[in-house]
């Protein structure tokens, strides 16, 4: 359900199983770098309980004198006409996850107007860096008249006028900014659709209220926390829960507290110039659906008129608006730069063009390393980027090696992508400026490849952090359509690019004289089905051709093709073959393997002024060195091979 | 689901809200945890509700004495 995206904070990764002791780990043990640690348990999707726990530890940190740099203080007095108990932890806790560390003020229940007014009151004597004004409709003096407009307007006027009193007791006793709150309108009309059209009913007069307060905050220093629209994107009947206000005085349902925390600690965020910067975009299957390098300019779908042609062009479109107001646009796509840049340049639909992009890396390096070498090129801290990208290895990489870069998890539909990157909020902002506005032509005509850097992180330990499982077997009837299509679609990870139908590949799956390989890889992120296929073929009594390797660029990087090599050396030996020889077939798209077989330890035996080389392998003395993954061999008709580590 | 069950699934709902170490038998009440106050009791609730998808009236969550009480509602509510 959409909705879940805001309830659930869906563009976070769930909290690992042993959340808890890691927070009790805290107050235990080295109290090195707890800044950091404090902020990446923080960066999970936390649950009111999980928050709560985490606050504690925060809380006891604090109190034992722990050093908590690199994060930013910041004191946030709250006032409330409801539990201040209740949202203050959640404040603490979700406040880690912009980089703050948060302490907050709280006024005793209901005394709001007192606590403002009087110079010695404990939110005021605690002079703190802002104060949330956390209060709802049931707070202010509305009193709903319906048809008499001049009784509305004096109600407006009465509710306008308290909490104008408030922000200007606070800044005058205090010197805080104001973060002021819309209302979130009762889900109980009177009349029913006519509560809108006629003044003087509750719903007219906050709406009217909501209007006047965000326009009473443009132009100073105060802040507007918009729940209204929040409490509208979840749904109001949700929002307010009768039950929870009687039973505990709980201003909304306790299910959204992990939501309204976030975006108080948006706004906190924003004031101390938190808010990214810059957003990354994965190519493949984030911006246009399908593999440019395989699918081809008129393969990919980024069509208006065509449903998941559509859901991309929505990314592309909410691309375009933050850069409109001044994020700054970057790709990041393993892919041949002149592929990845050709529907930019060439494809009709496509909204984004060349032009929108300061810095543009497209290459066979981990993501990890590029979005280092982007930001570097843009002069921004990691801490500014994001991250869109729609394979969850890609996203887990990034996030263990550059723990600093938000990375959204993205649902299964490419239809709701846009509205989970708008939903997590990364680019909050309280202002606009001209230089904003200014910032993206800034960059114009830019498009910039920043050249290959050093490897950014140890992506080793990363992988074995997967617990891949690689399975191989030999072409069978179940597997027959899916490798057919492979060897029909890939073009890039492709050493011959030969084709054959349906018919050929069930010819060959019974020929005696055809080593075949199907392989399947899964990984602790879900199963990525087959991956690679492969056909050798007997040239001579002692040797094996090989006719076809390809693979998904899904899986790159990941040292597959050793293991494939691996698997192909062991069936090579039962076989008592000597000599595995391959040829590399350039086609234009496939540049990507032009040395595949150098680094898998082939001799170079020809080449031909078209570029095509062949290699050649022997099989006795051959090494491949291993990748960390549990290997399968199933249904091959000698044994069942013995797992190679 | 029967009593133990329901006392078991209790303990994780307990351990989740509160300190994970408390013993959760039928005879604890909130005056045996430091942190059980008003508010955690709310939120113990809220918690109970989701983990055992039932919903609790006002009236039932003021009247309950102890866990054994509480287990038996559940167990009501879940037949």
């Amino acid at each position: 359900m959409s909705n879940s995206i805001y309830t659930e904070l869906s563009w976070l990764a769930n909290p690992p199983a042993n959340f808890s002791l890691a927070c009790k780990g805290l107050l235990e043990g080295e109290r090195n770098s707890i800044g950091q640690r404090l902020r990446s348990l923080a960066s999970f999707a936390l649950n009111e309980n999980q928050l709560n726990r985490l606050a504690k530890a925060t809380e006891n940190l604090r109190r034992a004198g722990a050093e908590l740099a690199p994060l930013t203080p910041f004191r946030l007095g709250v006032l409330s006409n409801s539990t201040t108990d209740y949202i203050a932890p959640a404040l603490v806790a979700t406040a880690l996850r912009y980089g703050i560390s948060l302490e907050c003020i709280r006024a005793d229940y209901d005394q709001t107007i007192q606590e403002a007014l009087s110079a010695d009151s404990t939110i005021n004597a605690a002079k703190p860096d802002a104060v949330l004004i956390g209060v709802d409709y049931r707070a202010l003096p509305i009193r709903s008249k319906p048809g008499d407009a001049e009784a509305a307007r004096a109600s407006i006027d009465a509710a306008f006028d308290y909490l104008e009193t408030i922000r200007r007791g606070i800044k005058e006793h205090s010197g805080a900014i104001c973060i002021v709150q819309t209302l979130a309108p009762a889900p109980e009309p009177i009349f029913g659709s006519f509560d809108r059209v006629l003044p003087g009913t509750a719903g007219y007069i906050v709406d009217a209220l909501n209007r006047r307060l965000a326009e009473s905050v443009l132009g100073t220093d105060d802040v507007l926390l918009d729940v209204a629209r929040l409490a509208e994107t979840v749904g109001l009947a949700e929002w307010h829960s009768p039950t929870q206000w009687n039973l505990a005085r709980l201003p909304f349902s306790n299910a959204f507290l992990p939501l309204y925390a976030d975006h108080v600690s948006r706004i906190v965020g924003a004031l101390r110039g938190k808010s990214r910067r810059c957003l990354v975009l994965d190519l493949d299957n984030t911006v246009w659906g399908g593999v440019i390098g395989d699918d081809g300019l008129e393969g990919i779908q980024c069509a208006q008129g065509d449903a998941t042609g559509e859901a991309f062009l929505s990314v592309q479109r909410l691309a375009l608006e933050l850069r409109d107001r001044g994020i700054v646009l970057a790709v990041s796509s393993k892919n041949n730069d002149d592929v990845a840049r050709s529907p930019f340049r060439n494809h009709p639909e496509m909204l984004l063009r060349e032009d929108h992009i300061a810095v543009f890396q497209a290459n066979w390096n981990d993501k990890a390393t590029n979005i280092k070498a982007i930001a570097e090129e843009l002069s921004l801290g990691l801490e500014s980027m994001v991250l869109l990208d729609d394979n969850p290895a890609e996203r887990g990489l990034v996030r263990q090696i550059l723990p600093e870069v938000a990375v959204p998890e993205l649902p299964a539909d490419p239809a709701l992508y846009a509205r989970t990157l708008s939903a997590a909020g990364y680019f909050e902002s309280v202002a606009f400026s001209k230089e904003d506005s200014a910032r993206a032509t800034f960059y114009q005509d830019n498009a910039r490849r920043v050249s290959l850097q050093k490897q950014a992180g140890d992506v080793d330990a990363y992988l074995a952090s997967l617990n891949m499982e690689i399975t191989f077997q030999p072409f069978n009837a179940a597997g027959r359509s899916r490798i057919t299509q492979l060897i029909n679609k890939s073009n890039q990870f492709n050493l011959t690019t030969r084709r054959y139908s349906e018919a050929e590949i069930a010819q060959i799956e019974g020929d005696s004289n055809c080593l075949t390989l199907q392989v399947r890889l899964a990984d602790s992120l879900g199963d990525n089905g087959m991956i690679s296929a492969v056909i050798c073929r007997k040239a001579s009594f002692s040797e094996w051709a090989i006719d076809t390797w390809l693979m998904s660029c899904r899986v790159l990087g990941r040292r597959v093709e050793n293991m494939v090599l691996g698997e192909i050396l062991e069936h090579a030996r039962r076989n008592e073959i000597r000599t595995l020889t391959g040829v590399y077939l350039p086609t234009g798209r496939n540049s990507l393997v032009q040395d595949h077989y150098q680094k898998l330890g082939f001799t170079q035996t020809g080449s031909q002024p078209d570029g095509a080389t062949t290699w050649e392998l022997d099989v006795r003395s051959a090494q491949v060195e291993p990748a960390p993954m549990v290997v399968k061999s199933l249904g091959f008709e000698i044994g069942e091979a013995a797992p190679i580590r | 689901m029967n009593n133990v069950e329901i006392l078991e699934k209790l303990g994780g709902v307990f351990h989740e809200v509160f300190d994970d170490t408390i013993d959760v038998k039928p005879e604890l009440t909130a005056k045996d945890v430091d942190e059980w106050d008003s508010l955690a009791h709310i939120r113990l609730m809220l918690s109970v509700e989701r983990a055992f998808q039932i919903k609790f009236s006002a009236s039932e969550i003021g009247k309950l004495k102890n866990v054994g009480e509480l287990a038996e509602l559940i167990g009501r509510k879940v037949q």
